[in-house]
């Protein structure tokens, strides 16, 4: 079980989360070509180290954050607001 | 001494153990069962001499023995149905082609419904299973009970039995001896098991693969094939190809040993799925974590959560020990269904994200991809199974099938 920091409650277990995949996707225009499509709707990172992702605090405050996880170890060195880039967040 | 104790201790080499030769006509990254399944039939249906299975740990060492070794082929859409099905074709004559005991049972595949929706569901499977050809039975709560005892169905559980399916012909094989017999049948064709081996990078000149880097140095190859499961998406990375895979973690469980008391294999959509061991150990597998992992380790409420769930439908477990718990790290589609074909990379082939239920296709994703890596082009079988699906859209969507994630 992990134990995961929203950014607005604290820190939690992980039963009262969601996971949302990665993070910092942009959506593509709708006229982009079906490839471009295709690595929006399906391709992921998929990193082994560190990994941007999203979660959504369902059973609490019920809103989405970022965490940074490494996909190896599973140690969360990051929790920060959708709104910040992994870079800047403490 | 018995004369034969000594064989008995210490069986016969089953496969040579070679260092790499400078080059191969194929190489095969991966050394689970459906490399070693590729390399086996690369062999044996297509004649190709200079073959290797280039393994970064020791054969079977991922998914191939974590797995709770579930076979059927009952699968929702034409495509799959007929892909599956040869697989369990093939395990049908597999023991004796292997000339090896790997203890294949075709006990039955019961998959129990729980409410309207399901039981909707269930016979929707089981009317296309039918119109492919495809063994599948509906049973009704009372027949469950007669077919498998131990199930409760009675009324007032929170998710009452309102009956399932059937696949008859569906069952279990022992992983880790379906690994041995490959790797001994692959071994006596000539093919090179080569252990201990990461692959590190690829030589691509033009477009074209010719070689692989590895920890056990250059090797030269004519074609390349990946079937490196939950770390595929690592491996095409280092080719420049982009995969749709989500790489997991899935849980399984094994109890102590009991006296009989399960005949056949059961699973239901409260991810339930067990079976009981030749030895008396019963099987179970849990569901996914949801997370992106390559550290073959699950969480433990994800366990616990399935125990409830089999206490429900089984209430004489409670009286099993757990003995084992482990994680294998599997390679999800997004539409639940494998890629098996070309890539970008001219001569080199994928063969990837069977994610949590491809035990089952052992023979037959061997069988196909050998075809596709011979040819160069994709077998009648797994020409739907392409990487461009995900572009052109025509997905092939089982989540239904594969909801209990075996
Ligand atoms: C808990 C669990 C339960 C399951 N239950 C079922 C079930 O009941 N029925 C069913 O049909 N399926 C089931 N599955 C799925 C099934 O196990 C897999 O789909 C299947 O085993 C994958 O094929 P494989 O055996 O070739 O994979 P693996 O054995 O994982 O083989 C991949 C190999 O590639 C090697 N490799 C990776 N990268 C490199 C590299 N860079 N260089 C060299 N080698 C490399 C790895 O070391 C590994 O040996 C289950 C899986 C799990 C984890
Ligand atoms: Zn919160």
């Amino acid at each position: 079980m992990l134990l995961i920091r929203c950014p607005w409650c604290g820190e939690r277990e992980e039963t009262e989360f969601r996971y949302g995949g990665q993070a910092h996707i942009a959506t593509p225009r709708s006229d982009v070509d079906d490839a471009s499509w295709a690595r929006f709707l399906f391709h992921r990172d998929n990193p082994a180290g560190p990994f941007a992702e999203r979660w959504v605090h369902i059973h609490g405050c019920r809103r989405w954050f970022h965490i940074v996880r490494d996909t190896l170890t599973h140690d969360i060195t990051r929790s920060y607001l959708p709104s910040e880039s992994p870079e800047d967040a403490g | 001494m018995h004369p034969n104790e000594h064989a008995l201790h210490n069986p016969e080499f089953l496969w040579r153990n070679p260092d790499p030769k400078p080059s191969y006509d194929v190489v095969i990254v991966g050394g689970g069962l459906h490399g070693l399944s590729t390399a086996y039939h690369l062999a044996r249906n297509h004649g190709i001499k200079r073959v290797a299975v280039v393994e970064r740990g020791w054969l079977g060492n991922g998914n191939a023995v974590r797995n709770t070794t579930i076979i059927r082929s009952n699968y929702l859409r034409d495509e799959s149905a007929a892909l599956y099905e040869h697989c369990l074709k093939l395990w049908e004559v597999w023991t004796e082609e292997l000339d090896y005991e790997i203890l294949f049972s075709q006990r039955g595949v019961l998959t129990l419904n729980h409410n309207l929706h399901e039981v909707r569901e269930g016979h929707r499977g089981m009317y296309s299973n039918q119109l492919n050809g495809v063994d599948s039975e509906w049973l009704d709560a009372q027949a469950v009970k007669e077919f498998c005892p131990i199930v409760n169905t009675s009324a007032d559980l929170r998710y009452p039995v309102a009956g399932g399916t059937l696949q008859r012909r569906g069952g279990i094989a022992r992983h880790d001896a379906v690994v041995f017999a490959l790797a001994r049948a692959a071994d006596r064709l000539g093919v090179d098991l080569i252990q201990g081996c990461e692959v590190t990078g690829f030589d691509i000149q033009r477009g074209r693969v010719t070689g692989l880097v590895t920890t056990k140095g250059r090797i030269g190859a004519g074609k390349v094939g990946l079937v490196g499961a939950g770390r595929t998406p690592l491996l095409a990375r280092m080719a420049g190809i982009e995969v749709p895979l989500q790489s997991a973690p899935l849980q399984a469980l094994v109890s102590d040993i009991v006296e009989p008391m399960l005949p056949c294999v059961v699973s239901n959509a409260l991810h339930v799925y067990v079976s009981q061991a030749h030895k008396g150990e019963l099987v179970m597998g849990a569901g996914r974590d949801p997370y992106t992992s390559y550290a073959q380790r699950g969480s433990f409420h994800i366990l616990e959560d399935q125990m409830a769930a089999a206490l429900q439908v089984f209430p004489i477990f409670g009286r099993v020990h757990l003995l084992r718990t482990w994680a294998g790290i599997v390679d999800v589609t997004p539409d639940a269904s494998p890629i098996v074909g070309i890539t970008p990379v001219e001569e080199l082939y994928l063969n990837c994200g069977w994610g949590t239920g491809g035990f089952k296709a052992t023979p037959g994703s061997g069988w196909v991809f050998a075809h596709t890596i011979a040819h160069g082009a994709p077998h009648a079988l797994n020409a739907a199974f392409s990487l461009d699906r995900f572009e052109t859209g025509a997905l092939i969507d089982e989540h239904g099938a594969s909801v209990a994630v075996h």
